[in-house]
């Protein structure tokens, strides 16, 4: 069966199982459960390029989305007066000159080698250029920040800009943070590199939950604007309650449809361009490929940042549709093992694959909980028929069931399609 | 001199405590890369399952009524707990990663299945034990030794809990252990020299399915060993060594993937920068107080407690900056 | 067209006086050597005599503890191999570096640096420049495939062909850019018979047709003699004679040096 057969075949069957779960939960959770599952494919879309077309290891996917959901926050919520009167403005903007200039000094002290000092001296001057430059931030961020969360409003607030700025500042903000890590990461092997990412993003977990100022960090950020008309707008113009729910989500749908049609068309005619042949064939042999011209290390850095600007605009379509943005609900297996499950299990270097799995494993995820609250309710039910007494608390235990599904899903598309349901298509015509 | 105690008690006791637990589970995730070459994301979900058995067994017994005079429970059944795992790791090779082995895939394509395994310990762990916290201390005390110092003018005394002090023990014990039979066994050696050179112990006879199956079963036992140290510290719980997986890989990397002691060294660097990190200071200084041209500030830590995670990651950045392969020259794929 | 033959030409590849070491061992010792323009030159030597870390050194994929390497007169020491590749240094491989998913038209159309559609910007902004010159490229590497007899297997993966077809390819990767150099490392091995012809006369005709100069390190000592003027020989990591292959066969001291040794079969 060709693949083109196949894939149609599979989002056949996508689509009906859509239309089952539909029916199963209702229009509105449908809906809702559509724009979830949109968004991951955006971030999918993103981890195949790194993963698919690079070969790029990217454990650090939480951290992309968690900066998108920061930026966005930052962008659409209302303006903060309490902040913008008061003097943390700036001592804010102290402390920003305090970084910059610690930037310069690090700048400065990497091209000590002009001046004459050089090997371990020039390492010597690099190292103590980071502790200043360190120091010198932490004396003018640590005050301007005590005194904001106490004095001057609580934390900054937004600017109070379109959300759809904001996602596309949440695409600037991770590409920002992805070419600065790549710049330091990427030339770690596979492994390494993995556990460099998983670092990255554990610290810019622990700075957006701890940077109250900037965040609110675990107080929670909340309603954040949609760039569609919400449920409430559409009751106001007299349509029911339980209608405005789904044409308000519908709307954001369209929004993300939108969005992802554009990124995928983007995506899929470099990929079938010369870019994307020079990618495969760094992806194939990154020595033959440098021996042929091709820079290797920018190249695979160009593909790092391409892939978290998708990622970050996720996360960011992510906390809008949400309304909060709570940097303490963020985990590891909720926003970086699920897309690489996702993109394992659609076929890593196919964007169709991508997309395809993002949607299939993102209901298998949300269904799994009734889904086995069920199967729990029945097997309690037999076993106190029988006198062995019931499950105890079925409720909270089947929501753990879904990581545990997870699991399973990925160890069997491993074992038995390892390269996905839609795998990456070899062209044979050039 | 109390504000030295202070200092020993929060530096050097919690570090070594840390870097024990460091240690121990680094050992693991090094003999797996050392002999199977992929990095074994899942380590840090063995050790919680390890504890969860110990915590199984401990409540099995005390169910039975037997109990211990002096040592915690956990600890005791800490052994058998190690065995189980190891037996648990085996099943788990065989069923998850010997397939994928047999078939060649590539080591990338093992760490992404060990994410699978992640996935199923945790999702298991939580479907029976819930994701709230366990403590192994519910019905029994967890002793606090207080060493009072023959000084004049000192207060404060050296603080450690008995756990603490039973958990370097056994450190010291396993680490002993896994030396002679790295060293003197005929397997040991047969390790040792498979994790230098794959192929050439291949030709020269070792029986490598024997090597990979004691790899498993030394992880699993120390895994076991670690998680339920970790446990007996603080409390029990599903993310209870995920959450440490980084510091652990990066003692394992630091330490050079492959090399046990080098982990070990690693392990113990790690836990060390974190508590001296973290660790406030200003305290050494305020004897001093007085003397000093400016006004001390309450707190100088070299990073706020919530950042500790940071210390283990920027040590591993800068060492695979400097010296990538570790600072025992590690193996390398 | 300049080709082989005892005019003296300006040095386009300067070795001085270069070392590498590898750990204890000294594998480049104290080395220089010269590479005519417009010439085939040859290396040979006993294994581990040091000639594939020069090669190593000169294609910027190691960089020397001493000494310095110059290219087309100037100084390239510690130039990475994609910048050698744009002055028009370009290397093959011992064993064959095929992009194996990739097939043998798409092998050689990856090459060309700098192609429009390398570019996301203009991939998506100006799809119709990448497309002319995609149509370019295409149609460069139809002819290079053609010149190197390979229609019959184009859109078959690379990695599917057989050891000479893949030598062969990797040739004409150097065909599909103005390449001024290029280093053989053992192109002939693994390749059959009658292949080796069909390769040795491409080698000549790029030669004498299209100005390239090779610098190829060989094990066999047929294809050398009727390939490379000079012929370098490598010893211990030092060059220990240079002239032609006749001179080289009858000189004694070579044949104790490397003869002498036990020559693997090429």
């Amino acid at each position: 069966m060709s693949v083109a057969r196949r894939s149609l075949l599979l989002f056949a069957g996508l689509f009906v199982l859509f239309v089952v779960v539909g029916w199963a939960l209702g229009a509105a959770n449908i809906s809702l459960l559509l724009v979830q599952s949109f968004a991951y494919a955006l971030v999918a879309l993103g981890l195949n390029i790194q993963w698919g077309y690079g070969g790029l290891f990217n454990f650090g996917i939480m951290g992309m989305l968690m900066l998108g959901g920061a930026a966005v926050t930052f962008i659409s919520y209302p303006v903060n007066a309490q902040f913008w009167g008061s003097e943390g403005p700036l001592m804010l903007g102290k402390a920003l000159m305090a970084l910059l200039a610690g930037f310069l000094l690090i700048w400065g002290a990497r091209r000590a080698d002009r001046l004459g000092i050089k090997g371990k001296w020039k390492s010597f001057v690099t190292v103590l250029a980071w502790i200043v430059a360190y120091i010198v931030y932490r004396s003018q961020i640590d005050p301007a920040a005590a005194y904001i969360e106490s004095a001057g409003g609580g934390w900054v607030g937004g600017l109070g800009l379109h959300p759809v700025l904001g996602w596309l500042f949440g695409g600037v903000l991770a590409a920002g943070v992805a070419y600065v890590v790549g710049k330091i990461c990427l030339g770690l092997r596979t492994d390494y590199l993995a556990i460099a990412t998983i670092g990255i993003s554990e610290i810019i977990r622990a700075l957006l939950k701890n940077m109250d100022w900037l965040t609110r960090g675990t107080l929670t950020v909340s309603p954040i604007p949609w760039p569609t008309p919400l449920p409430q707008d559409l009751q106001a113009q007299g349509v029911s309650i339980a209608d405005s729910f789904i044409y308000a989500r519908l709307g954001f749908l369209a929004l993300v449809l939108i969005i992802l049609a554009i990124a995928f068309f983007l995506v899929q005619r470099a990929y079938g361009g010369p870019w994307g042949r020079m990618m495969r064939a760094i992806r194939d042999n990154h020595i033959a490929a440098a021996s042929m011209g091709k820079d290797v290390t920018r190249r695979q850095l160009e593909i790092f940042v391409l892939g978290s600007v998708l990622m970050g605009i996720g996360g960011a379509i992510l906390v809008s549709f949400q309304q909060i943005y709570d940097p303490g609900s963020y985990q590891p297996i909720n926003h970086t093992f699920l897309i690489w499950v996702m993109v394992i299990v659609g076929g890593a270097g196919n964007n169709w694959g991508a997309v395809f799995g993002a949607l299939l494993i993102y209901i298998t995820w949300m269904i799994s909980d009734p889904v086995a609250q069920a199967v729990m309710n029945a097997i309690s039910g037999w076993s106190t028929d029988i006198g062995w007494g019931g499950i105890p608390e079925i409720q909270s235990r089947a929501s753990q069931m879904r990581v545990f599904v997870l699991g399973v899903v990925i160890t069997i598309a491993l074992r038995y399609a390892p390269r996905g349901l839609i795998p990456e298509v070899v062209r044979r015509e050039a | 001199m109390n504000e030295l105690i202070f200092f020993f008690n929060n530096v050097m006791i919690a570090g070594v405590v840390l870097g024990s637990i460091y240690a121990v589970g680094a050992i693991g995730v090094t003999l797996i890369f050392g002999i199977l070459r992929f990095a074994h994301f899942a380590h840090g979900d063995m050790m919680t399952m390890g504890a969860f058995v110990a915590f199984l067994l401990m409540t099995a017994f005390q169910a039975m009524g037997f109990t211990t005079p002096f040592l915690p429970t956990g600890f005791v059944v800490l052994p058998i707990a190690m065995v189980f795992t190891a037996i648990i790791a085996l099943g788990i090779d065989k069923g998850f990663y010997a397939p994928l082995r047999a078939r060649g895939a590539r080591p990338v394509t093992l760490l992404i299945a060990s994410i699978g395994v992640t996935l199923i310990i945790q999702g298991l762990i939580r479907l029976f034990f819930g994701s709230g916290t366990w403590s192994f201390f519910e019905t029994e005390q967890k002793q606090l030794i207080r060493i009072p110092v023959p000084l004049e003018g000192v207060t404060r005394t050296i603080n450690f809990t008995q756990p603490q002090l039973l958990m370097i023990v056994a450190t010291i014990i396993a680490v002993v252990a896994l030396h002679l039979f790295l060293t003197r066994s005929r397997l040991g050696k047969a390790m040792r020299a498979m994790a230098d050179n794959a192929d050439l112990a291949q030709v020269s006879g070792i029986n490598t399915k024997l090597v990979v199956r004691v790899t498993w079963i030394i992880a699993g036992g120390l895994a076991a060993m670690a998680g339920t140290m970790l446990a007996l510290d603080v409390n029990l719980k599903p993310d209870l060594a995920f959450n440490i997986v980084l510091p652990i890989f990066a003692a394992a990397i630091v330490g050079g993937l492959g090399k046990p002691f080098g982990a070990i060294a690693g392990g113990y660097l790690i836990g060390f920068a974190e508590t001296a990190a973290i660790f406030n200071w200003s305290v050494l200084a305020r004897p001093f107080a007085g003397s000093l041209p400016f006004e001390l500030p309450a707190t100088v830590a070299i990073v706020p407690t919530e950042y500790k995670l940071t210390v283990a990651f920027v040590i591993l950045v800068v060492v695979l900056l400097w010296r990538p392969t570790g600072i025992f020259k590690g193996a390398s794929t | 067209m300049r080709g082989r033959g005892g005019v003296s030409f300006d040095a386009v590849i300067d070795v001085q006086n270069v070392s590498k070491r590898f750990g204890g061992l000294r594998a480049v010792n104290n080395c220089s050597l010269r590479v005519e323009r417009g010439s085939i030159t040859g290396l040979i030597g006993p294994n581990g005599a040091g000639k594939s870390t020069l090669f190593n050194l000169v294609a910027g994929n190691i960089v020397p503890d001493e000494g310095r390497i110059f290219f087309d007169g100037q100084d390239v020491t510690g130039l990475k191999p994609h910048q050698l590749f744009h002055r028009g240094m370009l290397r093959t491989f011992q064993i064959a570096h095929e992009f194996s998913n990739m097939t043998a038209l798409e092998n050689l159309m990856m090459v060309p640096s700098n192609q429009t559609g390398e570019s996301l910007i203009k991939t998506w902004l100006a799809p119709g420049a990448v497309k002319d010159a995609e149509r370019h490229v295409r149609q460069k590497a139809l002819d290079v495939i053609d010149f190197l007899k390979l229609g019959h297997v184009k859109y078959e993966l690379a990695g599917n062909l057989s050891g000479g077809q893949k030598k062969l390819l990797e040739l004409g990767r150097t065909m599909m850019v103005d390449a001024k150099v290029v280093l053989l490392d053992e192109v002939a091995a693994g390749v059959n018979r009658t292949l080796l012809q069909d390769l040795a006369a491409n080698i000549e005709r790029m030669n004498q047709e299209l100005g390239y100069t090779f610098f190829v390190i060989e094990h066999d000592m047929d294809l050398i003699g009727r390939l490379c003027d000079p012929v370098i020989v490598m010893a211990q990591g030092e060059k220990i004679a240079e002239g032609p292959m006749e001179e080289i066969r009858a000189n004694p001291e070579i044949i104790e040096a490397y003869f002498g040794a036990p020559v693997e079969a090429a």
